[in-house]
């Protein structure tokens, strides 16, 4: 059975099949096959094929970039700011700067909007935002990306101002037409009634003169208590689509005209393409051309097996490059190096210095955090156009400015000229965040004049990621008497992925991701965090993996934390539950986990149990896993039971979704995140040496959520943070064995 | 080298090498996007397709192996009425969440109710095992075919 344990809220549609205006609903991808096709009305036709006016109505336009982004759609149309949009027709368009990678931004940020636009948002059209930083850029980051689980947080206000905004000068405009005070209109489902003589004008009837009013400013919001859609489980828009086949993917992209490159990319870390002999490959049945660049290789085919065919009989010499002696023992090697020389402070609470000048007892430990790969099930792909007066990029990327920005530098234009279709992605986990394989794969189809789809294999997918860094971590724990935490010390040494990624975002040279969580969130009264910032050679590159910051301070630091109870002679939830004084959010959320595992049971033999708390992106979470041991050392977890509280739930069904996914997401590192680099490549290549976790492993998962009014936080990422640390202390409980490293081989762990 | 295909009950002729992957000529020959890439080695699941009924890889199926088999898509699920369940149960669930490997995982569903109308957990495993998930919605896909079993519609 579904194991979800949705509260009740007063506004909330009472059962997953009640949901209104939900049957029947088919969402309609739009390509159009013009690049500055504006977005236009559903066709009558069309509405009539999705049935009766209650079915969904939903359009996926891909504007091609700043004319679309000018154009108020059609003429005499409203559209007060930078994401609603209503048309003298009634049509409701809402442009999403947020890009939909699963985690159900399509629904849950139009549900922002709708709720205090006041229109039903299952017959809204949904439009994706143009690359354009200055009217899209993220308010918390100011780049246009979807990542940080940021998307929530960070609309949570503006884009109910946006909504807000329209309703107001909608009901202004119907006031005026009518000759009547404000306060006697009122805003609901798409219209605004007088409601003393009853008259109401549609939205699309307002439109023209609602354009003519002045925009006002600090519009009031709704109190929250009085949502109807914000914090129901409302279906998302996009499943429909996903069930049938028909959503579009950037991989699935189709021009006319276009041929389908297999690329190769240097597989030895700062190589290049040595020598190309093309004669072979351009024999295979249905290869157009070869093309190189600096550092990759492409056989364009009228179709991918031809082209993988040909890459295949393609005869390439690598230049193998400067670190065919990298290793990760090496890189190993270099961190520990890295480590005894001074780092960059970055939490400094209280004196470090003097509660570690004679502790009653010191600890130190030194954990490594292993670099992964990020393997989304669509792998890397773009497709371009590029022609005499500008290019069209068509993909699926968390970041659509930043390609642009790279697509355009490549080819010597002006951004500008640079239109860029944004698609769902099949998986982004912060992979697409970043957009070299998109400068990459321009070099070579700026070669050509046709339409050109550059596919990367699984295997160059997996072995030209933006791996999530190695980490290698010094903890250092003053404890009193009784064992209790006075000061504590955390040095890490590691790659600086933002200050790479955005500069900006880092604190005076402090890569402000790297020691995210790293202070511990307990109420210990001395905590210093320090960054040595190492990074691999050139051509290695790291990036932002789920969870980032967070994802690997909150392992050391709970593992850690875990090391301490155990000397303490404490349990691990009581350690923890007397240093949480001044956070109750997060004590609740341990409280209540714990609760619901069943903590203090003594497990039986071969079993064990396991907790972790992080607390981050507005998010408060505990996780309880269970797990067994066999003999032969191979592990099942059973079962992982998670407290949060995100503060309020903009759509409970898909928190629900995002924790599940996070926790199988971080599962499959703890047991199988295993990317290694021998001889200057990266080894692993497809998912029989990079594991992905499969149904029959996936644990019995549960969640429980503390329902808040709290301002909501992100919950994207949480799941997966709190895995590694909830499972190695659950592996202690069940073995006594503690490690300081994941994954754990089987061999480490027998008794037989 | 001339090959004729039955997809969905229609009639594809496409001039291909014989080995190369059913998966590509569905997709780029023939134009039918909905199967998807993941990995080329028959080790996700993503490019899952019926042929005779049975689920196959097509990303390692050469399209000379097909021969006069009838071949089903994910295209074509709406219009059986174990798929339409299937279908079904998923939207009322909300299984996707990027929803890439969603084709293959149905057309997995799909032979496994076929085949066995009340699967045990044990025989989801099975047959679900090969059809991989990234964004990790296993709990949601055992609900919805355990909710598709019992679905009489």
């Amino acid at each position: 059975m579904p194991l979800r344990h949705l509260r009740s809220h007063p506004r909330c549609h009472p059962a997953r099949g009640a949901r209104h205006g939900m049957r029947g609903s088919t969402m309609m991808f739009d390509e159009s096959d013009s690049p500055d096709a504006a977005s236009t009305a559903i066709p009558l036709s069309r509405r009539q094929l999705l049935g009766a006016a209650s079915a969904l109505v939903i359009g996926f336009q891909l504007p091609g970039g700043p004319r679309a982004a000018q154009a108020a759609g059609p003429a005499r149309g409203f559209a007060p700011n930078a994401y609603v949009r209503i048309g003298a027709d009634g049509v409701v368009t809402i442009v999403v700067a947020l890009v939909e990678m699963g985690q159900g931004t399509y629904t849950s940020i139009p549900m922002l909007i709708a709720e205090e636009l006041e229109v039903d948002v299952q017959r809204v059209r949904i439009e994706h935002a143009p690359p354009d930083e200055k009217r899209y850029g993220h308010p918390l980051y100011g780049l246009q990306v979807t990542g940080g689980s940021a998307s929530i947080p960070a609309g949570w206000k503006g884009l109910r101002q946006a909504g807000a905004t329209a309703k107001v000068m909608l009901v202004t405009a119907a006031a005026h037409s009518w000759r009547v005070p404000e306060s006697e209109c009122r805003a609901e489902r798409g219209s605004v009634t007088h409601v003393p003589s009853g008259r109401a004008l549609g939205y699309g009837a307002l439109a023209t003169r609602a354009a003519a009013l002045p925009v006002p400013k600090d519009v009031p919001l709704k109190d929250p208590a009085t949502f109807r859609l914000v914090g129901t489980p409302a279906h998302r828009l996009d499943t429909p689509s996903k069930v049938n086949g028909t959503a579009t993917f950037g991989i699935d992209v189709k021009r006319p005209g276009m041929k389908i490159a297999s690329i190769a990319v240097c597989p030895f870390i700062g190589g290049k393409v040595g020598k190309v002999d093309s004669s072979k490959a351009k024999a295979v049945a249905g290869v157009r051309e070869v093309l190189v660049a600096d550092n990759a290789v492409a056989v364009v085919a009228d179709h991918y097996g031809a082209a993988k065919k040909g890459l295949a009989a393609l005869e390439i010499t690598w230049d193998q490059g400067p670190n065919t002696s990298f290793s990760s023992k090496v890189w190993g090697e270099q961190l520990t190096e890295a480590l005894k020389g001074k780092g960059l402070r970055g939490f400094d609470e209280g004196n470090v210095e003097t509660a570690f000048a004679s502790p009653q007892r010191r600890v130190d430990a030194v954990y490594e955090a292993p670099p992964l790969a990020h393997a989304t099930m669509e792998p890397l792909n773009c497709t371009f156009h590029v022609r005499k007066d500008g290019c069209d990029v068509w993909l699926g990327t968390q970041a659509p400015a930043r390609a642009q920005g790279l697509v355009a530098k490549v080819l010597g234009i002006a951004p500008e000229k640079v239109l860029v279709h944004n698609h769902l992605l099949g998986g982004g986990f912060g992979r697409k965040l970043d957009a070299d394989y998109v400068e990459t794969a321009a070099k070579l189809a700026k070669q050509v004049t046709y339409p050109l789809k550059v596919v990367f294999s699984r295997e160059e997918d997996m072995q030209h990621d933006a791996y999530r860094p190695y980490f290698r971590d010094e903890l250092s724990a003053a404890l009193d008497a009784q064992g209790r935490l006075v000061g504590f010390r955390h040095r890490i040494a590691g790659s600086a992925v933002i200050a790479r990624y955005s500069p900006a975002w880092t604190k005076d040279g402090l890569d402000t991701d790297a020691v995210h969580a790293a202070e511990l969130p307990y109420d210990v009264p001395n905590r210093q965090v320090e960054f040595v910032r190492h990074e691999p050679p050139a051509g290695l590159m790291t990036g932002n993996w789920r969870g980032v910051g967070p994802t690997h301070n909150a392992f050391v630091n709970e593992c850690f934390i875990d090391e301490l109870a155990v000397l303490a002679r404490a349990d691990p939830v009581a350690y923890r539950a007397q240093m949480l004084g001044k956070t109750p959010r997060l004590l609740a959320v341990l409280k209540l986990a714990a609760e619901k595992a069943g903590w203090g049971a003594t497990p039986a033999p071969g079993k064990g149990r396991g907790i972790a708390l992080v607390d981050s992106w507005g998010c408060h979470g505990a996780l309880v896993t269970d797990l067994t041991v066999a003999k032969d050392g191979s592990v099942k977890v059973d079962r992982m039971v998670c407290a949060l509280d995100c503060g309020l739930a903009i759509n409970p069904d898909g928190v629900e979704a995002q924790i599940q996914g996070g926790l199988v997401f971080g599962l499959t590192a703890a047991l199988y995140g295993t990317l290694t680099i021998e001889g200057g490549r990266i080894v692993q290549s497809n998912f029989h040496d990079y594991a992905p976790l499969r149904i029959n492993e996936t644990p019995q998962i549960q969640l429980h959520r503390i329902p808040s009014t709290e301002a909501p936080g992100g919950v994207g990422e949480i799941g997966t943070a709190l895995v590694v640390p909830s499972f190695l202390n659950a592996i202690f409980a069940a073995t006594g064995k503690r490690f300081r490293t994941y994954p754990v081989a089987a061999e480490q762990l027998k008794s037989a | 080298m001339k090959f004729n295909l039955n997809v969905n009950d229609a009639k594809h002729a496409v001039d291909v090498d014989p080995d190369t992957p059913l998966l590509w000529v569905i997709r780029d020959v023939i134009g039918m996007t909905g199967t998807k890439f993941g990995c080329g080695m028959a080790l996700c699941g993503a490019c899952t397709v019926h042929l005779d009924g049975q689920p196959i890889r097509s990303c390692v199926t050469p399209i000379e192996a097909v021969k006069e088999g009838k071949l089903t898509t994910i295209e074509a699920m709406a219009a059986t009425p174990i798929g339409a369940r299937v279908q079904r149960a998923w939207t009322l669930l909300e299984v996707p969440q990027c929803g890439y490997c969603q084709s293959g995982q149905i057309m997995s569903a799909t032979a496994l109710l076929r085949d066995t109308p009340k699967p045990t957990d044990a025989d989801i495993d099975a047959a679900m095992a090969g059809n991989v998930c990234r964004c990790g919605t296993y709990v949601r896909i055992r609900a919805a075919i355990q909710h598709a079993a019992r679905d009489t519609a």
